[in-house]
């Protein structure tokens, strides 16, 4: 019946209009108050002002985040556009003429400043943010001066708890909406939202759930005025006292860039400096509350060495001369075999190496082992090609056969959903229990525990186009998704559950490898474990991602000596050490009490063990046994460098004197080699980090001065990384104010420290100082490309001459063990952010937060395990042991599994029912009536 | 005597007892004009409407005709969300057409799909219309079951869902912007523009956003003809409106006329003029957020351009207040300012602080507590949230609501500048204090200069 000129079979259905995210590259010039600047067309205009030196005051917009446009500051007059545009959300084009000072303008900023004023408390004198206030700073600056409000003021209870670790002040707060729109869009958790309308407009949180999100932390920082401030940091100091550095938090392996701050000798303040290629401003509240342990009571503060039984605090050279003595009656008695060391994931990258260098090059033995069987073979992680946290953003896809990243690498977490959400990344999850991110992902391919390997192998099979892959249609999903995309698949590679071997892990890598464009980013969790186990504190290599077989001539030169055959891993220690074929162990940091996932095995190791070394900051349950006990300095305390999850080598800044008469690891190496007859000479962590770029194949190049002034650091070899380094022409410090994104500056000595709150942009080196205004974030120093290009130019030609990096060879790769049939359930045991280590019950803002312990199951399975209510008891055997939890029920664990958080405080624990060397862990679970 | 132009609200005047009926509305000739329009290109209805002149009913005025013709080539899906939410006060005609022929705005929200290629429309319904809410659900289900609405409507291959939705009440989800994120689950607030609706609206995907009346004038433009549309009318205010006229008149209600009738006509001779034999105070031409007229305004005609480039006011939704001259205006005023400071909807700076401070200024001064400069201090602050104060206003928010707020506040100053300013010296000194502070001058700016 119609006669429609385009038939309606022809109106497309789906073909939804995008605006353009991402700015063109086409460069447009414009006019700002006179002066003619360029830039790219479609970027906002109130960045690009700021970029060329005009400063528009804003309180809503944040560079992260979306425009919203709700505080009116930012309105400029832009010729030919009817009224003020608000600059915020005003896309730039050729031949715009702005004017950000005339009358309309200045009028417009005093009626806003005044309207934001008439309901403010003013209480400027016992507010947090007093001295490094955007409305305190933005009302000198652009503001009328002076109120004509005579009325009553807004009144609300305050401060109100909206989370365990942030308060609300309702009445300071200006409604800018920055807080919920990082909880929107930012984090994911939009679990706070306005309320209420007109001047009653407020930050609520839902009435029975308050804001438990892990990054909201970050709404503190960003808040524009002393709205939300942390529990942590309230009354603790003034802006203007603190003393900052730049560092990288170590408290997961993602390493993310941050302002570490302190008075009077205490760390009080941890902010996110925005890293581009690492953590873009942002931190998670572990990384950002974590500081508190380093000052916490129970740091043992002197070495102490056992005396009829009990520990005592003695002097440094008799401790270490005790160690000494011990590691040397152990080579005499039984050879270099019979020594192990275990940990060093939360030390540097100088104290991995002189650890190594003690191990490897002195007392010869390789059995050492950073990871605690908690982790991924060290020739799977150093042999796979690598990728960069970035490349996640550019990626064809991501593949996750990794833990919930939410809960072991949070920020990379973020980026993982930015990349879904934001940027249209398909994301395909393989997991056998629902993540963080799984209602973000396009496709989920669940497989029980311990089967990812053969999931993986489906889904890459179905990729490669094989017709015979089973394509279920989850997997058709993850597939189509792929198609018509370019670039580089990266995965996210790690362990799903500690409750199974690596074995299934590493047959999905193998799989995905086989690929063509594949990358990895090896999900490791503990702060500096990359960094340990590029630099030899893993069995079978040495220093700089080379075999033990293809580097023993060039580190024979260097060292002198190095062990004849590879050594034992962790659990290999352990095994041994119960055989009693190793005596001698050295706890370098490491807890495996907590973090072996196989108690028994583990207690049957160190219980065998005739001499123990405990270095560490606590006496651990594990090392509370120990002969020796030397106390180190720790982050935040001692200068150096860390390893990132990317292999991106990043300063670490000293910010507080040590505590009591700690020691840096590296010089308890370097004193105990001494004492076994070798001085490595160094004098300083510099000494140690330009012998590390001599040495270490794959840290060519990265010496001290690199480490010093590579702004965002280096991703190794740097000679494949070129476009990762960015050097900078001046030394400067951390600049930027706390609300605004932190620019990295190019970390300076820490005796260059300054303020975060004056906006004082210092530069050393040049002499000059710059003042900017009230707000404005310092221009970054300008880059020295020579420098960068030279450095790398010099680093391509060392790596070339040196032994040839590890390279995984998947072929090699034995099929993962089938699993076992089925009890009733098989396990998953992860980690969940909040757990019983050291960083969260030692610091008293997160040791609350610990997830607690329980067996959680499907609700389907709840009636098939014969439990009427959710808390009750329930007795769960496996193979290896009975222990007696509570059971929980929740649908993000699949029907037929269980899940049991691991590492939380209790006497039983998964650990108690792992067996790590089993593929899987099978669980019969029964009432305990 | 002058008569009203009866065209959309004919046939429910006709049937006060069953004109939301199917049966009713289908012996009237209901959904003719959706037949006549199947045949027709989508092309040929949207230059029918254009060629009506046939302009937004909701306030704004906007040709609907070039609104349609704005949505992006080849992007779909669109959606029509059609604004129901009737919020402005003293307005009730949607009230009336939602409730009393229904079927009417169905015929034209499908015509209207049609011709802008959507397949899923809704209805954003005021919450409080718990009858009209009833009787149009009603009406869509029968709608859907005569296949008026559904797939494959009238074997045409053309097919549409309307969702009703019913709002969860306030004023702000009656902006265009504000409706879509409402319509979303979202706090009603309005967007910031661009992108505008017709390029990215709700669920991100370009969307028409009309009014009740809008659209049940649609099927009968189809019926007779753009060209016989035109025909009625003023200057560029083409066709008939309706008015709601409320307040002191003898006859208040929804008056249904030809554009180009002067106000005194509509006020006196339909409505019967103010009621008990006073006289006019002054009378509010287009709802609460327009500026006040008075007596020396009444033969203007109803014409929305003259409205606002000579009276420097707006026709609006269509609302006309009338007040008797014994009505303090002080008090109207501040009633108002306390409708938009419970109304704003918080997200720009200016409307969200400054609506509350006029109404605790204009409360105080309606109330014997006025101090002699408070009305410089309104019309001061004022003029950072309706820049010029003066029709229309400059803009320092993204919606009208903040600058509407200063409408009364601006007609104060109008009309009754001197008075008032000599009855706030009065009432201080009645009351015996000491101004507050007196001379307070206008926020021109004792700016800081920026510290460099």
């Amino acid at each position: 019946m119609s006669t429609d000129a385009v038939p309606m079979s022809q109106w497309p259905s789906e073909q939804r209009y995008v605006i353009p995210v991402a700015p063109g590259p086409e460069l447009v010039t414009l006019t700002i108050d006179g002066k003619q600047v360029q830039a790219r067309r479609g970027e906002l205009l109130i960045k690009v002002a700021q970029e060329h030196g005009t400063y528009i005051p804003r309180f809503c917009w944040h560079e992260r985040m979306k425009p919203v446009g709700m505080c009116r500051m930012c309105l400029v007059e832009v010729e030919g556009m009817r009224g003020m545009q608000i600059s915020c959300a005003t896309p730039i084009a050729d031949g715009m003429v702005v004017n950000t000072q005339s009358d309309n303008v200045k009028a417009t900023q005093d009626g806003v400043l005044e309207f934001l004023l008439i309901n403010h408390p003013l209480d400027c004198p016992v507010c947090d943010r007093g001295g490094e206030c955007p409305l305190q700073d933005q009302t000198l600056a652009f503001g009328p001066g002076e109120s004509r409000f005579v009325e009553e003021k807004r009144h609300f209870a305050k401060p109100i708890p909206i989370s365990d670790l942030v308060l609300l002040d309702r009445e300071r707060c200006i409604q800018c909406g920055r807080c919920t729109r990082f909880a929107a869009e930012i984090a994911g958790d939009p679990l706070i939202d306005f309320g209420e309308r007109g001047a009653s407009t407020q930050v609520i949180t839902y009435p029975d759930e308050p804001f438990t999100s892990y990054f909201s932390g970050n709404t503190v920082q960003i808040c524009p005025v002393g709205a939300l401030t942390a529990s942590s940091y309230r009354f603790r100091a003034r802006p203007w006292d603190l003393q900052t550095v730049e560092t990288s938090c170590q408290t997961c392996a993602v390493g993310c860039r941050g302002a570490l701050q302190s008075t009077s000798n205490r760390i009080v303040r941890l902010l996110g400096v925005d890293s581009e290629p690492v953590n873009q401003g942002w931190l998670c509240d572990k990384g950002r509350y974590g500081y508190e342990w380093v000052h916490s009571d129970e740091r043992v503060r002197a070495p102490m060495v056992r005396k009829n039984g009990e520990l005592v605090e003695v002097s440094w050279p008799e401790a270490l001369d005790v160690a000494a003595d011990g590691l040397r009656a152990a080579l005499d008695a039984k050879g270099p075999s019979s020594i192990a060391i275990l940990g060093g994931a939360r030390g540097t990258n100088e104290d991995a190496y002189v650890w190594a260098r003690l191990a490897k090059g002195v007392l010869g033995t390789d059995n050492v082992d950073a990871q605690l069987a908690d982790g991924l073979p060290a020739e799977v992680v150093l042999g796979l090609p690598g990728a960069t946290i970035a490349d996640l953003d550019t990626a064809r896809a991501v593949v996750l056969v990794a833990p919930d990243l939410r809960e072991e690498l949070p920020i990379l977490h973020l980026r993982v959903r930015r990349a879904a959400v934001d940027l249209g990344v398909p994301v395909i999850e393989i997991a056998p229990r629902a993540s963080g991110l799984t209602r973000d992902v396009t496709a989920v391919l669940r497989h029980a525990p311990g089967e990812a390997g053969a999931m993986a192998e489906q889904f890459a099979r179905a990729l490669a186009g094989d017709g015979t892959a089973s394509g279920s249609g989850s997997i058709e999903k993850a597939v189509s998704a792929l198609d018509g995309r370019d670039g580089d698949i990266v995965v996210v590679l790690g362990r799903q559950s500690l409750a199974e071997s690596s074995e299934s892990v590493v047959q999905a890598a193998a799989a995905l490898a086989a690929l063509p464009d594949v990358k990895f980013l090896s999900a490791l969790r503990r702060g500096n474990v990359r960094g340990a186990i590029d630099l030899g504190l893993t069995p079978g290599f040495l220093p700089g991602r080379v075999t033990l077989d293809t580097a023993r001539e060039h580190y024979v030169d260097a060292w002198g000596s190095v062990p004849a055959r590879p050594g034992l891993d962790a659990a290999g220690v352990l095994t041994a050490a119960a055989a009693g074929s190793i005596d001698t162990v050295v706890l370098l940091g490491a807890d495996p009490e907590e973090d072996f996932p196989d108690r028994i095995r583990m207690r049957a190791g160190l219980d065998a063990v005739g001499f123990t070394i405990a270095i560490g900051a606590f006496a651990a349950d594990a090392s509370a046994g120990a002969d020796v006990f030397l106390p180190t300095t720790v982050w935040g305390e001692k200068v150096g460098s860390m390893t990132n999850l990317e292999g991106r080598v990043m300063r670490q800044a000293r910010l507080v004197t040590p505590e009591g008469l700690t020691m840096d690891d590296w010089r308890i190496a370097q004193e105990l080699a001494a004492r076994l007859g070798t001085d490595f000479g160094f004098d300083t962590v510099e000494d140690v980090q330009n012998e590390i770029a001599r040495v270490a194949p794959a840290h060519a190049g990265v010496d001290a001065e690199l480490i010093l002034r590579a702004r965002d650091g280096a991703v190794l070899p740097i000679a494949d990384f070129p476009d990762e380094i960015t050097f900078q022409q001046v030394l400067g410090v951390t600049t930027g104010r706390s609300w605004e994104p932190i620019k990295p500056g190019v970390a300076a000595d820490e005796s260059h420290l300054a303020s975060l709150g004056t906006g004082v942009v210092e530069s050393s080196g040049t002499g000059s100082d710059t003042t900017i205004k009230p707000g404005l974030v310092s221009a970054d120093a300008p880059e020295d490309a020579a420098a960068s290009d030279a450095a790398v130019e010099s680093a391509a030609d060392l790596l070339a001459a040196r032994p040839p990096l590890h390279r995984w060879d998947r072929a090699a790769t034995a099929p993962a063990p089938a699993p076992p049939d089925a009890y009733s359930l098989r396990l998953v045991a992860a980690r969940t952010l909040y757990d019983a280590g050291r960083i969260v019950s030692s610091s008293p803002s997160l040791a609350a937060l610990a997830t607690g312990f329980a067996l959680v199951v499907h609700p389907s399975d709840l009636g098939r395990i014969g439990v009427s209510a959710e808390g009750d008891d329930v007795r769960v055997t496996s193979a290896r042991g009975t222990i007696t939890v509570p059971v929980l029920a929740d649908a993000a664990t699949a029907p037929g599994t269980a899940f049991m958080p691991f590492a939380q405080r209790g006497p039983v624990g998964p650990n108690d029912l792992i067996d790590i060397t089993a593929p899987v862990t099978e669980l019969r679970v029964e009432t305990t009536r | 005597m002058v008569e009203e132009t009866r065209i959309i609200t004919k046939f429910l005047q006709e049937r006060p007892d069953d004109s939301w009926t199917i049966d009713a509305a289908l012996g009237n000739g209901a959904y003719d004009g959706l037949r006549k329009a199947l045949g027709m290109t989508p092309a040929d209805i949207v230059a029918e409407v254009t060629t009506s002149g046939l302009r937004g009913r909701g306030g704004a005025g906007f040709g609907t005709g070039q609104k349609w013709s704005f949505l992006p080539k080849e992007v779909f899906p669109r959606y029509l969300a059609v604004n129901g939410d009737e919020g402005e006060p003293s307005t009730f005609k949607d009230h009336m057409l939602v409730e009393r022929d229904p079927h009417q705005l169905i015929e034209g929200i499908v015509i209207t799909s049609y011709a802008i290629q959507c397949h899923h429309a809704f209805i954003y319904l005021r919450g409080e219309f718990a009858l009209g809410a009833e009787r149009l659900g009603q009406a869509l289900a029968e709608a859907y079951e005569r296949g008026f609405v559904g797939t494959n409507i009238l074997d045409s291959g053309f097919d549409l869902e309307i969702v009703l939705h019913r709002g969860a009440g306030c004023y702000i989800a009656g902006d265009e912007t504000g409706l879509l994120s409402s319509l979303e689950g979202e706090r009603a607030m309005p967007r910031i523009k661009p992108p505008f609706p017709a390029v990215q609206g709700v669920y991100a995907a370009p969307t028409i956003v009309n009014n009740v009346e809008t659209m049940s004038t649609v099927p009968h433009i189809i019926n007779r003809g753009g060209e016989w549309y035109a025909s009625m009318g003023i200057n560029r205010s083409t066709g008939t409106r309706i008015f709601s006229v409320s307040g002191n008149v003898e006859r208040p209600g929804n008056y249904e006329v030809e554009l180009g009738m002067t106000f005194r006509e509509l006020i006196y001779d339909l409505a019967g003029g103010i009621k008990g034999g006073k006289g006019l105070g002054f009378f509010i031409p287009g709802g609460a957020s327009s500026p006040w007229l008075i007596e020396e305004h009444l033969d203007a005609p109803l014409d929305m351009d003259s409205v606002q480039s000579e009276l420097k006011t707006m026709l609006g939704s269509g609302a006309i207040m009338v007040y008797d001259d014994t009505v303090d205006p002080l008090l109207v005023a501040w009633r108002i300012a306390k409708f938009f400071a419970h109304e704003s909807c918080g997200k720009c700076t200016p409307c969200r602080e400054g609506a509350g401070w006029l109404e605790k200024v204009l409360y105080r001064m309606a109330h014997g507590y006025g101090r002699p400069e408070d009305l410089d201090l309104i019309l001061g602050f004022g003029n950072n949230l309706a820049p010029g104060l003066s029709w229309p206003p400059g803009m320092t928010t993204i919606c009208q609501l903040g600058p509407s707020t200063m409408s009364p506040a601006v007609s104060l100053r109008n009309y009754w500048y001197d008075e008032i300013k000599e009855r706030m010296t009065r009432d201080a000194e009645a009351r015996g204090e000491i101004p507050v502070r007196a001379g307070t001058e206008p926020a021109a700016g004792i700016a800081v200069e920026a510290a460099v």
